[in-house]
């Protein structure tokens, strides 16, 4: 076995340079490290001025998103030895601006999610008096698996369609509108659906299906959104064949 | 996108990679997922010529003749085959994709993704079975 391995890193320095190029660092090889760790050897070790995101190393936070070899990845979550001999090719997230060497540009992102209102919506609010919404284990299941997301954006680097037509709200915003209306608290998803029954919305979804390849987290956007589209079809059906009785 | 003039203001400039026209090479999953695309192309092919079987029905036994004559060229084979291999993988791919998109719940318990995809082969197979008893059996 090797003791080194080589990063090949993307390097865009703003001002400087008019598009990215790559850099190779020699790192150690240790089987117990994870891509994050060679990256963070790079920073303490070899070049202080690469430029990354990072914070939990546990996969909850989300921030250290980047291509790896190609496909979107979370570096705290894949070991080293998954890339032996090398070199690994580390790029910032596809389908997103760069900031700066491997650090992208989420901002479009953030008012996507906050259209689909991903929180819970009454009608009417409860007296705190009456205590809380109870849920049973099952109706907990029912949506859980949606609720897992870190919004890290591996999926918006897995979708073309977010390359292709930047307007799309994509699979995380979709997901979790998802994961609110599933939930037997929420009254909202008359409302989300309005947001969603549109092109940019849920019918801009292909199902390329490389959104739930890469969830580190087995949220299955692509699940979710073709969920959706069926919810969709369904009310429609029903308003053609039931006009008075859909409303 | 407003965020461009606000990088001008106060911070250099990002890099925004355009999409390649190739972007669909970048690797086999969105190339698998291109071809699925577009051999539904040769499923409306399939349709158009199962429109023209029927009219060429109500054209009378002569008529028909003439239709089954025209398909039984090397052109129309070799078209035919070709079509028959891409619906074929139109379908397989999305029998596979079912089970993301059909959730069924038996009490508390989600029918698992195989018996999902395993029931539109089977129903697909019987439905074929159907088909060529009514057209070869009689």
């Amino acid at each position: 076995m090797a003791d080194t391995i080589t990063l090949d890193v993307a390097r865009y320095r703003p001002g400087d340079d008019s598009e990215p190029t790559f850099q190779s660092y020699e790192v150690p090889y240790r089987e117990d490290w994870v891509v994050l760790d060679a990256l963070n050897y790079v920073k303490d070790q070899l070049d202080g001025s690469l430029t990354y995101r990072w914070s939990c190393r546990m996969g909850v936070c989300g921030s250290c998103g980047m291509m790896v070899d190609g496909t979107p990845t979370l570096t705290c979550a894949v070991p080293l030895s998954d890339y032996v001999p090398g070199p690994i090719r580390i790029e910032p997230l596809q389908f997103f601006p760069v900031v700066r060497d491997l650090v992208v540009d989420i901002s479009d992102f953030l008012p996507k999610l906050q259209k689909v209102q991903p929180w819970i919506i009454r009608d009417e609010e409860k007296p705190i008096a009456d205590g809380e919404h109870l849920q049973t284990p099952a109706q907990l299941e029912s949506y859980k698996q949606f609720s897992m997301c870190i919004n890290c954006m591996l999926c918006y680097s897995a979708c073309p369609v977010v390359g292709l037509e930047p307007d799309f709200i994509g699979p995380a915003a979709i997901a979790l509108a998802q994961r609110y209306n599933l939930d037997s608290r929420d009254q909202g998803a008359a409302g989300r659906m309005e947001v969603l029954d549109e092109h940019e919305g849920m019918w801009g979804c292909t199902f390329v299906g490389e959104c739930t390849e890469v969830c580190p987290k087995n949220v299955d956007p692509a699940g979710a959104i073709q969920l959706y589209k069926a919810a969709s079809a369904t009310n429609w059906f029903k308003s053609i064949l039931l006009p008075r009785g859909s409303k | 996108m407003n965020d461009q003039a606000h990088d001008s203001a106060s911070r250099p400039t990002m890099y925004r990679r355009p999409m390649p026209l190739g972007w669909w090479l970048q690797n086999g999953a969105y190339f698998r997922f291109v071809v699925r695309e577009l051999t539904s192309v040769f499923v409306g092919f399939f349709a158009v010529l199962s429109i023209l079987q029927v009219r060429a029905l109500g054209q009378g036994s002569e008529g028909y003749a003439r239709f089954v004559e025209r398909l039984d060229t090397p052109a129309f084979i070799v078209l035919n085959s070709v079509a028959l291999v891409a619906v074929l993988y139109h379908a397989i791919t999305w029998f596979n994709l079912t089970p993301t998109i059909v959730v069924i719940r038996i009490g508390e318990k989600r029918v698992p993704g195989w018996a999902i995809a395993s029931a539109h082969y089977v129903g697909c197979a019987v439905l074929s079975g159907v088909v060529a008893w009514i057209l070869l059996g009689n």
